[in-house]
């Protein structure tokens, strides 16, 4: 079995964020494989510990990324592939494009991803990329069986549980409760250094820089306003009870 | 030239969702004058859902009724709508920032090879340009976008832009249309279980009760749930009480997880750690219930209680019945 990861490097979720020069500051940021993503790279080497198969983590991205494809690898990934090439611009359409163009000369059986980023959050890149390439998806799976050239999944949608399936190939994309990712063992690390790991170009993809031109583009960047600590309440906790339903009606007309 | 929007309503349980109002609203402040706006919706058994948007201002609505999509599945709904997409050439999609919504969206923008915004919370004119308001790192930063061309595809978050206003004259006409189920699907609904045991939605919710590792086990969640209920709002749950397996992972708000924005947010016995704050911190009015007084949580509560949950959220609970009767 043909096992993708199409993944992505993201801030730690405990970081918190920073503005210079309009960007958004990446000084001493801890960097991660995308928690959603590490969802999706753990399934991948379940099927294959469980029913073999070949492993490959993709990703597009800054050269940084090339860390968490390494994780990815040690946590026994067979192969990475990282596209870095400044020309494609952080727009969804652009990104999901270039992952196609990777994928036109592949035969995937399965292909996997996260849910959304825990950065940009919009979710698009993996759904996209499987309507390009013409394959059924399911996004936000929680349980995923194979058997013969089917795939039975549970689809978590807002609290309700989805139960599908779908013939191979096809593209899942992990949601919280699929699996326990593992951590990446000593062995796993120093095995990981002799695999292949390769970066692409769009000149070796076969894209123009101005095929992948963005479509939206981003005007400004701030920061929310700082909530202000508010009161803590005083007394015996009946009273502070009392006093909060108050005030929820009068000062703030919430109820 | 004249433009069209095209809003995919969304529905639950036979009603219209208020987010598809909030939707039509948003293709409503990016309309000109002379532009249609039209809407679809999807789904078996619709006349009650359209009828209930048919009050609204849209041009028209059309139906695509089968029973094959009674539940939402990607691939029939993507192949449902495709004949309205290359009728109607739509040069914007609305849509909820829904289950649905978020799924559907993307495969919309990919067959079209449009630009899309997703989980957009404000809309406003700028000059020429429409401007469009998301979140970055669950809330954490925020970006204004525009489109560099047509077509758009935007989906909304729930609770953020407000409902379109009904129309209060003419009726829009429903209009029914063809829908012959693709023979070769790949994907087909086996079953639907509905897990959430309130009837609220967490990300539509007006107010929402959460519980941490506070709680300290699954029936910790009882007086939550039971002020949840009082209040017609919806229980949360933070990483901490999901990893200890209080509760379900459906239930998870933070930077993983939900994002949302509740009129009143209630947490209970949660310390506050950052992704969860990117989480909720939106939220109009925050409640701390904890019993670390250093608990970080407090710095961006309105109000806090120091105490412990258990005996605190039974007192608000009571405090409440009175209030509410």
């Amino acid at each position: 079995m043909n096992i993708y990861v199409v993944m992505k490097q993201t801030f730690d979720t405990e970081e918190k964020i920073a503005i210079e020069n309009g960007k958004v500051s990446e000084d001493g940021a801890k960097f991660v494989i995308n928690p959603y993503d590490e969802y999706a790279v753990e399934e991948a080497i379940r099927i294959k510990e469980q029913s073999g198969g070949h492993v490959v983590v993709v990703s597009v991205g800054p050269e940084r990324t090339a860390e968490a494809l390494r994780t990815a690898l040690a946590m026994g990934a067979d192969e990475a592939v990282l596209i870095a090439d400044e020309r494609i611009p952080q727009d969804e359409y652009a990104l999901s494009n270039a992952l196609a163009a990777y994928f036109a000369d592949k035969s995937p059986d399965l292909i996997l991803g996260g849910n959304f980023s825990v950065d940009n959050g919009a979710g698009q890149v993996a759904v996209r990329l499987a309507e390009l390439l013409k394959i059924p998806h399911v996004s936000s799976i929680t349980k995923l069986e194979l058997s013969g050239g089917n795939a039975s999944v549970h689809r978590d949608a807002e609290g309700d549980l989805e139960v599908l399936q779908v013939s191979l190939p096809a593209l899942f994309t992990a949601q919280q409760g699929l699996n326990e990712p593992r951590y990446p063992s000593l062995p796993g690390i120093m095995k990981a250094k002799k695999k292949p790991f390769r970066q692409l170009t769009l000149d070796d993809l076969g894209v123009s820089a101005d095929s992948l031109k963005a479509k939206t583009a981003q005007i400004e960047l701030f920061l929310p306003p700082a909530r202000q600590a508010g009161r803590i309440l005083q007394g015996d906790l009946p009273e502070q009870a009392a006093q909060l339903v108050e005030l929820l009606r009068t000062q703030s007309k919430a109820i | 030239m004249s433009r069209t929007y095209l809003i995919i309503a969304d529905h639950r349980d036979g009603k219209l969702r208020q987010v598809t109002l909030e939707a039509l609203q948003a293709a409503k402040i990016a309309a000109r004058e002379g532009d249609r706006i039209t809407a679809v919706i999807l789904g078996s058994q619709l006349t009650p859902i359209a009828d209930e948007l048919a009050e609204y201002p849209v041009s028209d609505i059309h139906l695509i009724e089968h029973d094959s999509l009674k539940h939402y599945n990607p691939e029939a709904y993507l192949a449902a709508l495709s004949p309205l997409l290359e009728s109607v050439r739509p040069d914007a999609v609305f849509t909820g920032h829904t289950a649905a919504g978020r799924d559907l969206a993307p495969s919309i923008a990919a067959k079209l090879q449009a630009g899309q915004l997703s989980d957009v919370i404000a809309i406003e004119h700028s000059g020429e340009d429409i401007v469009f308001t998301r979140p970055l790192y669950a809330g954490k930063a925020f970006e204004k976008k525009v489109f560099r061309e047509f077509p758009w595809v935007v989906t909304v978050r729930p609770n953020n832009i407000p409902a379109a206003e009904p129309s209060g004259g003419q009726r829009a006409p429903i209009v029914k249309a063809d829908y012959a189920p693709a023979p070769s699907l790949r994907s087909v609904v086996k079953d639907v279980v509905r897990k959430t045991t309130g009837k609220v939605d967490l990300a539509e919710a007006k107010i929402i009760v959460s519980g941490g590792r506070g709680v300290k086990s699954a029936d910790g969640f009882k007086p939550l749930e039971e002020l949840a209920e009082l209040l017609n709002g919806a229980v949360g749950a933070s990483r901490g009480a999901c990893d200890a397996g209080y509760c379900d992972y459906a239930l998870q708000i933070g930077q993983t997880g939900k994002v949302v924005t509740p009129e009143i947010y209630i947490a209970c016995g949660i310390s506050g750690a950052i992704q969860h704050l990117a989480g909720m911190s939106r939220s109009r009015i925050i409640i701390a219930i904890n019993k670390d007084p250093e608990a970080p949580i407090f710095k961006v509560a309105d109000y806090g209680i120091v105490g412990d949950l258990f005996e605190v959220v039974p007192l608000l609970t009571q405090e409440f019945r009175k209030v509410l009767g």
